[in-house]
């Protein structure tokens, strides 16, 4: 089977700091597969190197087997990539089903001109755009708050809201930049089941988190990364005893012994 | 003359402006280093600074000493009041707001000097005398020498202010960082009301040496804040090292522009320079690419 | 396109043809002449500065592109001002993406600060350029436009074509408004990088809005231009840019009809200030400053922000 993704030698340096120093790895279609490692560790560097914020010092990112680390951030929206980002930013003073609507841009085709002359099919495939629109609001739950303005929903609604607009672009693979961050648990707990329900679709998941129980519950396989380098990579059970992880987060290891024992 | 002797000429009169150029680009410089602002009014104090050194020397009949001290005390309290009634008050504004209001605000000195003053153009005697010093074939100013003097003078005092005070090291601090600073106990909103404060200080500055050379009126403030804007860029937003070589540059240019090619498009050069290195390198001779990069406006 | 717009729109139509009925007093037509040609411009300006945030302190040289172009033509070259006008617009729009091209890669200051470079050198141009545009003296005899054998001359014709045209623009910018381009460049405003991700070409679309807006203010100049058949630089400058941009943030940034009411506003205001012939700056720059300070986002919304609050 193909993999969708393939991060060859990725380096990424800024200034003196080498974020990302030389990293592979590769994700399959209808995986989910999981970024973990330290603050710091050049996990969001990462999503934003595919996401083509910045280019990459060196090496490839190769998408469905094209090599896309040239290519700017709208074309590779197109091409089938989304994301939602760590510190929520959806379209503030837009309203809710508009965020959506956004993410539906680069599916759709009616120009300047078009709009100009309000071509019938231009209305069209806005009421297509309308629709859809609303149909991933429904998948997120915030149906009921479609014409509400994006900044006076809650921080669970935003992050929800995230999904729908980058559903909107029906991608083949999502990032989703730490999904559970800043969220209870019983909400983190809904993420993960979003999460479930966005891979049966049949869209590819590759997500960077914190959150060592939604990483290890929803993940089929988790990478580990360390000062910019992969130090470990296999499934969830299998990074959990690997003795290089154990070594580098042996802090919270040894707090979360310690919360064991004390519950 | 010849060629050597007018190229000679031509680059004496090309430090004198371009030295003010400079000074205004210096201005510019410290309020975006300390606040990340524009302050599209910076040609104003200059106009102002100008302005009312012939105020207190014509009519106050104040001797020049005390009238170039005391209008450089005026002009850095308007630069203060500014910043505390439109500025300060303004929670999280956009740039676009920003720009608007600094160009309001120069609008208003301008006003307020048109008001104050009239529409005609001043003088104010060179400092010490008028007669041409002739140096290799061309003519130098006395006045030129006092612009040259007092611009390193200047220059000197912010390099012993940022380099070796307290108060300059904690702009500085606030430049780099501004959150950083604020939790090492220095009051970023004070250091905000200096740095507007200081630049209407050396832009009055900059305005007073200018005067007995070039004449001042109430309408000088915007094409200096343009050009001075075009050589802080040249040099480097934030760079007062490239401030200071870029004015000298764009002040040479446009003097052999005016003198080679034609008077009329003279004020275009720096204008089309400004664009050329937004165009091709925004960070300038002297800034740091990346920091224009994450820089944020 | 929405019910209220479009009642909005027969209203503004009706309005339009019943004032001279009711005016008779050519000395106001000729106002609301100026009322409408400065509208054109705010409305495009608006829809680059308020709607997709991109900021312009130089639209006075694409006003003066569109007079100066369609004057010289029609004089110097005996074009006929329609064809004029119609040349203006490709040479402004022209000149526009050329330097919104590289211009609109800037963001914030740079960006305001590379736009009012331009307008300078533009209005340096008009000054120098004597040979093309006959300097700061200017020159006059512009010819006026013709429909048929039927001369537009009078005020009352001049306001039927320029009111008319801005209903059109206003249609236009509407539809835009309300389209999936509309919300592609408010996305712009709200996250450029942000909409780059979700897959809008932003690049494509602010040198769209840039171009756009240019070719209304042509079009605005060329109606100029013809109407006062007579042009020099001093209408061209910063100050006129200022006064532009400050119709559109009094007026209401990301609203055309706000636009339209700071053109309004800050055309009649003067009229009314007649005695503080010189001040009208003073006033310009303490309303603007006000204004941003207190209600940034304009009259209009402003306003409208405070009856919704009241209810």
């Amino acid at each position: 089977m193909d993999s969708i993704l393939q991060i060859e030698k990725l380096k990424k340096k800024f200034g003196g700091v080498v974020a990302v120093d030389g990293v592979d790895f590769e994700v399959n279609p209808h995986q989910i597969k999981a970024i973990i490692g330290p603050n710091g560790a050049g996990k969001t560097t990462i999503f934003n190197l595919i996401s083509r914020i910045y280019p990459p010092t060196s090496g490839t990112i190769r998408f469905k087997q094209h090599k896309i680390n040239e290519l700017k951030p709208y074309v590779i929206a197109k091409k089938g990539i989304s994301r939602t980002f760590q510190n929520v930013q959806v379209f503030e003073n837009m309203s809710v089903l508009e965020n959506v609507m956004v993410g539906r841009h680069c599916r759709t085709r009616s120009e300047i001109f078009a709009a100009i002359m309000n071509l019938k099919r231009t209305r069209d495939e806005e009421k297509r755009i309308h629709d859809y629109s609303l149909e991933m609001l429904s998948f997120v739950g915030l149906e009921t708050k479609k014409n509400e303005t994006a900044s006076n929903l809650t921080f669970q609604q935003q992050k929800l809201l995230e999904f729908a607009r980058a559903l909107a672009t029906e991608p083949d693979l999502l990032l989703l930049d730490e999904p559970a961050a800043g969220l209870s648990v019983p909400e983190a707990d809904e993420m993960a089941q979003f999460v479930y329900r966005i891979r049966e679709i049949g869209i590819t998941i590759l997500l960077v988190e914190h959150d060592m129980g939604l990483v290890m519950e929803v993940s089929d396989e988790v990478i580990v990364l360390d000062s910019g380098q992969v130090i470990a990579e296999g499934t969830p059970r299998e990074v959990q005893n690997d003795k290089a992880v154990i070594a580098v987060y042996l802090g919270e290891r040894e707090t979360e012994n310690a919360n064991h024992t004390k519950s | 003359m010849n060629l050597g002797d007018q190229l000679l000429q031509y680059l004496f009169t090309g430090i004198t402006i371009g030295a003010i150029y400079g000074m205004v680009a210096l201005g510019f410089n410290i309020i975006y280093s300390a606040t990340g602002i524009i302050n599209l009014a910076q040609g104003e104090f200059v106009m102002l600074g100008g302005m009312m050194m012939v105020y207190l020397t014509a009519i106050i009949k104040l001797p020049m000493v005390v009238s170039f001290f005391l209008s450089i005390l005026i002009v850095t309290m308007i630069g203060a009041a500014f910043e505390r009634a439109a500025i300060h008050p303004l929670k999280s504004p956009s740039v676009l707001t920003l720009i608007i209001i600094t160009v309001a605000a120069s609008i208003l000195f301008k006003g307020g000097a048109m008001f104050a003053w009239g529409k005609h153009t001043f003088s104010l005697p060179p400092f010490s005398g008028e007669k041409p010093i002739s140096v290799l074939g061309a003519t130098i100013l006395p006045q030129t020498l006092w612009i040259l003097g007092i611009m390193g003078a200047t220059v000197a005092l912010l390099i012993f202010f940022f380099g070796f005070t307290l108060t300059g090291k904690a702009m500085r601090a606030c430049a780099a960082n501004r959150t950083a600073a604020s939790l090492v106990g220095i009051n970023v909103r004070t250091m905000v009301l200096l740095s507007f404060a200081l630049s209407a200080g050396i832009g009055a500055t900059a305005g007073i040496i200018i005067t007995p050379i070039a004449l001042m009126n109430y309408d000088r403030g915007t094409m200096l804040a343009v050009k001075g804007f075009s050589v802080a860029v040249l040099g480097g937003l934030g760079s007062n090292v490239g401030a200071v070589v870029a004015g000298f540059i764009i002040g040479i240019m446009e003097s052999l522009g005016a003198g080679f090619i034609s008077s009329g498009y003279k004020d275009a050069i720096a204008l089309v320079v400004l664009l050329l290195v937004l165009f091709i390198r925004p960070s300038g001779l002297l800034g740091s690419r990346e920091r224009a990069e994450f820089k944020k406006f | 396109m929405g019910k209220k717009n479009i009642l909005s729109l027969l209203i503004l139509a009706g309005v339009i043809l019943a004032l001279p009925l009711g005016l008779g007093n050519s000395y106001y037509l000729n106002v609301l002449v100026f009322v409408g040609i400065y509208s054109l411009i705010t409305i495009g300006l608006s829809l680059l500065m308020g709607y997709t945030g991109q900021i312009s302190l130089g639209h006075a040289a694409f006003f003066g592109l569109g007079a100066y172009t369609s004057g010289v033509l029609s004089t110097k070259f005996g074009v006929s001002p329609w064809l004029a006008l119609l040349a203006a617009i490709f040479v402004t729009g022209g000149i526009a993406f050329l330097i919104g091209a590289p211009a609109l890669k800037l963001k914030g200051h740079y960006l305001a600060m590379a736009t009012l470079a331009f307008g300078y050198i533009v209005f340096i141009v008009f000054n120098q350029a004597s040979s093309l545009t006959s300097g700061p003296s200017g020159f006059g005899q512009i010819p006026r436009f013709r429909l048929g054998n039927f001369l537009l001359r009078s005020d009352v014709h001049y306001y039927y074509l320029v009111w008319t045209l801005v209903i059109v623009v206003l249609l236009v910018s509407l539809n835009i408004i309300h389209s999936r381009v509309g919300r592609a460049l408010r996305s712009i405003h709200e996250g450029e990088l942000t909409a780059n991700i979700m897959g809008v070409n932003t690049a494509k679309y602010k040198i769209q809005v840039f171009v756009l807006s240019a070719v209304y203010a042509s079009l605005a100049g060329s109606l100029y231009a013809h109407f006062i058949t007579f042009l020099n630089p001093t209408p061209f400058g910063f100050h006129f840019s200022i006064v532009l941009v400050a119709m559109v943030a009094v007026g209401g940034m990301a609203s055309v009809w706000g636009a339209m009411i700071g053109a309004a506003l800050l055309t009649l205001l003067p009229e009314y200030l007649r005695a503080f012939q010189d001040y009208d700056i003073l006033i310009y720059g303490s309303i603007l400053l006000v204004i941003m300070m207190f209600l940034p986002q304009g009259l209009f919304a402003g306003i409208l922000g405070l009856i919704k609050k009241e209810r």
